[in-house]
């Protein structure tokens, strides 16, 4: 089902935890909303959720409006930050609750529930466990408990707050992987939110870039990762580093070095320039932007340079690993990929 | 030397703990307080009650003034005691769960009963209903006795034992939050599924616990009672005003025949509490009483 989040404000005790917030959630998709804490993801997912009202602004599920509803009418599946698994019930139990509570004449028969709620636990890969109890599980079991828990409704929304939040890394990346699976498989329209950019660029379809309760950019991965519309972005996404630099005719010069041509609207006066450490190329000594070496650390399969250009200016830079260089060394370089911001 | 000093370090097992000595003196100093303060009364009570033989303790037990004491408190009991657990759950859930102005100022009145001298609680109840007062008469044309009788007893009563059941269960729901109440709603239940199937089992220990101090002391209260009842003999006096009664007459082994049943609920409420306790410890918010 699509989700059209138009204009939404939310106040806490008159603290705006939401601006001015619209977003569009299309039917079928695994979007996911990312930003530092406190940007107001939680926020926008619980009142998509109905488990919050809006101060302004309006929510609609479909082409109706749903600002009205109250959770139960909204008909989502919740997976909450820290499971909230019912701990007095088995897993079995847990995951029929939301057939067991609706109203007889739409409840399933007893047997009936039962089959789906091993069904689901056959999905998440829990069969055999449906009698222990929430606290005779691992962190990822839960997790997958209070996925099937959301999924037994079948929700016309599935929303996870930092579903894998309380996981170890490889763990994480296992339901990660999962997630997308069971996604493509059953289609539920899904929001997640997370803080790992890593987790939100491998796994979703698009992104919703947050920021201190405003959405900053909507986008597919590529998009956010390649074309960041916000400085906040830039630096927020991927590793980047930022330098001053004039616009002469269109023209990028740092002090004395040109860089390129500007393509965008801005063409004269002070801006700022972002590029990511592996879009720079390594270019004859002089002939580019010069620094000598501060420090170096090893990233994955290549050795990640910070430079230091002068004037308290530190770039970081790529190298291949085998590539040699000498403490202190001069290197020069051009960035090969960039982006301008005004210098606000 | 070296070595012994070591060695004698290493024994101090933790910065905090004492010389074998010091440990058995505070150790032997607990006991004989607890043997002195505790075990000799409760002793003392049972060897008085059963001085005169078996027969003259049932006897004493069930006499007709006795009887009527021994109904009179179960029959308050059984009044007080459900509608606190109704009160407390109340009163606790609005504080665990709901933010609202003035929630500060009811966790205090909610205490205020533990701060009260229990006779003060009673006098505020004859100042309220006595024949001066407006309620008072207002209520006797109607036909309605409050003081000396039992509707004043039962109010003086929930009054002294308002605070256990909230105090048992306001730490435990807050600290509990209500992220499975919202999963309850998220999946489609409504408000009293969300109770009956969520909250109530996620506090049903501590909720038992509060309930059983609650119960032990209502039966044992005494002096709010006793302002407010009268003691009008075979009629508004529970088990502990008989037994003063009974004392102040000189009737040593009936007053200590009642005595041992008050005795008894408070072992037996002892031996549930701890049960309780040693077995959902985690289920029951620590800190209190
Ligand atoms: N119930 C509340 N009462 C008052 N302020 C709140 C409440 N919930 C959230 N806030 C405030 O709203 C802002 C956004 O909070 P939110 O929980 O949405 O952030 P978040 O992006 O989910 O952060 P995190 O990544 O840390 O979970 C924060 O400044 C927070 O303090
Ligand atoms: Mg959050």
């Amino acid at each position: 089902m699509d989700v059209r989040v138009t204009n939404v404000r939310k106040e806490f005790d008159r603290f705006p935890a939401l601006h001015d917030v619209s977003l569009d959630i299309h039917s079928g998709e695994l979007i996911a909303l990312l930003g530092p804490s406190g940007s107001g993801k939680t926020t926008l997912l619980r009142l998509i959720a109905g488990l919050e009202m809006p101060t302004t602004g309006r929510i609609f599920f479909g082409d109706t409006d749903a600002s009205e509803w109250t959770v139960q009418q909204r008909n989502i599946g919740f997976v909450f930050q820290h499971y909230a698994l019912f701990r007095h019930m088995t897993i079995l139990e847990n995951v029929s609750f939301g057939l067991k509570v609706r109203p007889r004449s739409t409840r399933p028969p007893a047997g009936e529930i039962r089959r789906r709620a091993l069904e689901l636990l056959d999905l998440v890969q829990l069969s055999g466990l449906e009698k222990r109890y929430p606290n005779q599980l691992s962190g990822g079991q839960r997790q997958r408990v209070a996925l099937a828990r959301a999924l037994a409704i079948e929700p016309a929304v599935l929303l996870l707050d930092e579903p894998f939040g309380a996981l170890d890394a490889q763990v994480r990346r296992e339901l990660r992987k999962w997630l997308r699976e069971i996604h493509d498989r059953t289609g539920h329209t899904t929001v997640f939110v997370t803080h790992d950019q890593e987790e939100a660029l491998e796994l979703s379809d698009r992104l919703c870039v947050m920021s201190q309760g405003h959405v900053e950019q909507v986008g597919t991965p590529d998009t956010i990762y390649d074309q960041p519309s916000s400085p906040f972005v830039f630096g927020f996404i991927g590793e980047s580093s930022q330098l001053p630099v004039t616009l002469v005719d269109g023209e990028i010069r740092h002090g004395n070095t040109a860089i390129g041509q500007s393509s965008g609207p801005l063409t004269a006066g002070p801006a700022r320039l972002f590029f990511r450490p592996h879009d720079v190329d390594i270019v004859e000594p002089g002939a580019g932007l010069t620094g000598t070496v501060h420090s170096s650390r090893r990233v994955g399969g290549t050795r990640r340079v910070e430079l230091d250009l002068g004037a308290g200016q530190l770039a970081e830079i790529d190298l291949p690993f085998d590539q040699a260089f000498s403490q202190s060394a001069a290197i020069s370089f051009r960035p090969r990929r960039w982006q301008l911001f005004s210098a606000g | 030397m070296a070595t012994k000093l070591t060695a004698r370090r290493r024994r101090k097992a933790s910065p905090t703990s004492e010389s074998p000595l010091v440990q058995g003196l505070l150790i032997a100093l607990s006991l004989l307080f607890m043997g002195v303060i505790l075990l000799l009364p409760l002793y003392a009570v049972f060897h008085e009650a059963l001085s005169k033989g078996i027969g003259s303790y049932f006897a004493a037990l069930l006499e007709p003034d006795a009887q009527s004491a021994i109904r009179l408190t179960l029959l308050v009991a059984a009044i007080a005691v459900p509608l606190n657990l109704i009160f407390g759950l109340a009163a606790s859930w609005a504080i665990a769960k709901f933010e609202f102005k003035g929630k500060a100022f009811l966790i205090t009145l909610i205490d205020l009963p533990f701060s009260v001298s229990p006779v003060i609680s009673g006098l505020v109840y004859v100042l309220l209903f006595g024949a001066g007062s407006v309620l008072g008469p207002f209520l006797k044309s109607y036909g309605i006795e409050v003081l000396f009788a039992l509707p004043g007893i039962v109010l003086a009563t929930i009054f002294v034992t308002f605070p256990f059941v909230a105090r048992e269960l306001i730490p435990l729901m807050q600290d509990q939050g209500s992220g499975d109440e919202e999963a309850a709603l998220s999946l489609g239940a409504n408000g009293w599924q969300t109770f009956f199937r969520v909250t109530l089992p996620n506090i049903k220990w501590g909720l038992l616990y509060g309930v059983l101090l609650c119960n032990a002391r209502a039966m044992g209260e005494f002096g709010a009672v006793a302002v407010v009842s009268g003691k009008i003999r075979g009629q508004t006096t529970t088990i502990p005003l008989q037994v003063e009664m009974l004392y102040n007459e000189y009737n040593a082994t009936a007053a200590f025949a009642l005595a041992s049943l008050l005795a008894l609920l408070a072992l037996v409420t002892l031996v549930l509490k701890s049960a309780l306790e040693w077995r959902f410890s985690a289920e029951i918010a620590a800190g209190n009483h």
